[in-house]
């Protein structure tokens, strides 16, 4: 069996184990699951639309109703109901996650595996790219874009905009990542072996190391669409969200524009804040087991164990 | 490679990168519909097509956008001259000013005492790696990474002013503006807490985890081993040989931080209308004053760029390794 085979199947048998024994792993998956299912069957969740209005007895609008008038979340400041903002709005913060998520995975991985394979000048230059972005404030940045092409009236829809200007540019961590397993993984014997039989540059990244990042780069796009619901969140929060289709961000700052904390009205500013935590947390608990399990690192702690000495283990290879 | 070398190639980087975002910023809004020269003038004021066009002559709009533009903009932006902004009518650097101190102030104290506290729990936690400490700052800091900084911002808010009575929004109260600075310093210091605490606690959790993985790195290192073989305490290798080395990330850290920090500026302004750069830029984003936003990007963006190159500067004194890299 070739070594590329066996590693393959050590990475995933040992996933199964090491997620089994993981509770992180576990409390994310469920996080994300949850959310992903309020999502899904949003409309066998609620009764009613985003965009109803609950009125009384009397036919008029319910204002700011708490949840023990109009439950299970109340209403918001247009008589609209809270819960079923909530659940709808998953779709909305979801999708943009996971699209805005899926290009950045797909920019820095690209950026990453050929910094990494081919190194040398071309690295170099890929790498002072992320530099460069890296330094640059992101959200200053991801703001103005947003503006001046809103402003130039292409005629796109703001979510899109919103989620390719997120995607373009929220990749510099999976590049940092990727480009050093990457760097790892060209100097196995596997490669010298493909290119000693004349493999070319092109067959060696397809099959053999594309391959061999594949579990970092799932787990590294769990951590990236944390990042994307985050950002798309504050952005929706400062405006630019589109209303019409409005995420958890948007209710955010509907919310907080018509002055739901002078109401009182913590039913209508705290559960999406809450879920966006929730969907967040879920991400980076999941993406943090899988990275760990796909790129061990520390292994030694000259310290623990009270004041005994401890041998440190042997490193693995 | 000497550390001349080493300082060479980052302020050379730096540079690089300098041009790059002026670069960025000159075209980004010249990609925009409309004349230019609004630009210059204002939006909404009536003038004449002939003064339009004198304007345009007297301020080189009429010349090509590169490079004759754009190496005219660029002397104006080197001197200060920003341009005027549409919704406030007065110039651009002029604003920016105005506005730079309460912006410092709102983030200095912020990190500040995240930076300290961080250390101290990131220190603490990764020494007793794996106990109900540690895992409480894990906690802690996974929790605080999740949350959205403008709705932690909004919580204290509603908490803070309903439970505490403390201000809920600007920077002074509007009956205290015609006080002398030191008369409203206790006023200005009750508008501070909320925005501060929000600050603080939104880059505790990230110093934290730092720390508290530079710690554990340190800890595996061959010299610990060794201090331990030679009989010291674990208190006493922590401080003679761990902490100084652990430390060294944090000062990268802040550097790369600061770009967040203006990100948290903007959310933790806007919450709380302090009055400061991050709620400039956000009204400048509501009213679309583009010259204001591009000045303000200008201003944020080489700050970083310029406070990150001093850092870089720093650590080869901090740390002699990166001598002989």
């Amino acid at each position: 069996m070739s070594e590329r085979w066996i590693l393959f199947k050590r990475n995933l048998g040992g996933f199964w184990k090491a997620f089994r024994r993981s509770r992180m792993g576990k409390i994310g998956a469920f996080l994300l699951i949850t959310a992903l299912f309020l999502a899904v069957f949003a409309p066998l969740l609620t009764p009613y639309q985003p965009t109803d209005t609950i009125r009384d007895a009397n036919g008029r609008g319910l204002t700011f109703a708490p949840p023990s008038v109009h439950g299970p979340l109340g209403t918001d400041d247009a008589g609209r109901d809270v819960w079923t903002q909530l659940v709808y709005g998953a779709r909305i913060s979801l999708m943009i996650g996971f699209v805005a998520g899926s290009l950045a995975m797909f920019i820095g991985s690209a950026f990453g595996i050929f910094a990494g394979y081919y190194g040398g000048k071309l690295d170099t230059l890929l790498m002072r790219i992320t530099d460069i972005f890296l330094v640059i404030p992101d959200l200053p940045l991801t703001l103005i874009l947003i503006a001046v092409v809103r402003q130039m009236n292409l005629g796109i829809p703001p979510l899109v905009v919103l989620i390719a200007v997120i995607g373009l540019l929220y990749w510099t961590s999976t590049a940092r990542l990727i480009r050093s397993q990457v760097l790892s993984i060209k100097e196995r014997q596997f490669v010298a072996r493909a290119r000693a039989i004349g493999a070319s540059n092109s067959h060696i990244i397809r099959k053999h190391i594309f391959p061999q990042v594949l579990p970092l780069i799932v787990a590294s796009t769990v951590l990236i669409i944390s990042t994307a619901i985050l950002v798309e969140s504050g952005l929706a929060f400062l405006g630019l969200g589109d209303p019409t289709q409005p995420s958890w961000g948007t209710m955010l700052n509907f919310a907080f524009d018509r002055s739901a904390i002078s109401n009182g009205a913590w039913w209508f500013y705290l559960p999406p804040g809450l879920a966006i935590v929730w969907v967040t947390l879920g991400c980076v608990l999941l993406g943090n087991v899988l990275e760990e399990m796909f790129n061990p690192r520390l292994t030694a702690h000259h310290l623990e164990g009270d004041e005994k000495m401890i041998a440190r283990p042997t490193p693995e290879g | 490679m000497n550390r001349r070398d080493y300082l060479f190639r980052k302020i050379v980087f730096g540079l690089i990168t300098l041009c790059i975002v002026v670069t960025i910023d000159f075209f980004l809004f010249r990609v925009l519909p409309g004349d230019p020269v609004r630009a210059v003038i204002g939006r909404n004021v009536r003038i004449s097509k002939e003064n339009q066009q004198a304007l345009r002559e007297q301020f080189g709009l009429d010349k090509p956008i590169f490079p004759d533009q754009f190496f005219d903009t660029l002397g104006q932006w080197v001197h200060g001259n920003l341009g005027i902004s549409w919704s406030l009518r007065r110039p651009v650097g002029e604003v920016l000013i105005s506005k730079l101190g309460s912006t410092l102030l709102l983030i200095s104290l912020g990190q500040i005492f995240s930076i300290v506290l961080g250390i101290a729990l990131g220190l603490f936690a990764g020494w007793k790696r794996k106990k109900a400490v540690d895992v409480g700052a894990l906690t802690f800091s996974l929790i605080a990474w999740a949350t959205p900084t403008f709705w932690l911002g909004i919580i204290l808010l509603a908490v803070g002013s309903s439970l505490f009575g403390l201000p809920t929004g600007g920077s002074v109260d509007p009956a205290n503006v015609n006080k002398t600075f030191f008369e409203n310093l206790p006023d200005i210091a009750r508008h501070l807490i909320l925005p501060t605490l929000t600050f603080t606690i939104v880059y505790l959790g990230e110093y934290m985890l730092i720390m508290r993985s530079s710690v554990l790195e340190v800890l595996g290192e061959d010299y610990i081993l060794t201090a331990k073989a030679k009989g010291m305490s674990n208190w006493q290798v922590m401080r003679k040989h761990a902490l100084k080395n652990a430390m060294l990330p944090i000062v990268t850290l802040i550097a790369l931080n600061l770009g967040f920090t203006v990100s948290g500026a903007i959310y933790v302004e806007t919450v709380f209308s302090y009055d400061g750069l991050g709620k400039l830029f956000q009204d400048a984003l509501a009213k679309q004053d583009f010259p204001l936003l591009q000045g303000a990007f200008l201003l944020l963006a080489v700050s970083v760029i310029i406070a990150n190159m001093l850092a870089d500067i720093l650590y080869t004194y901090l740390d002699p390794r990166v001598r002989q890299t």
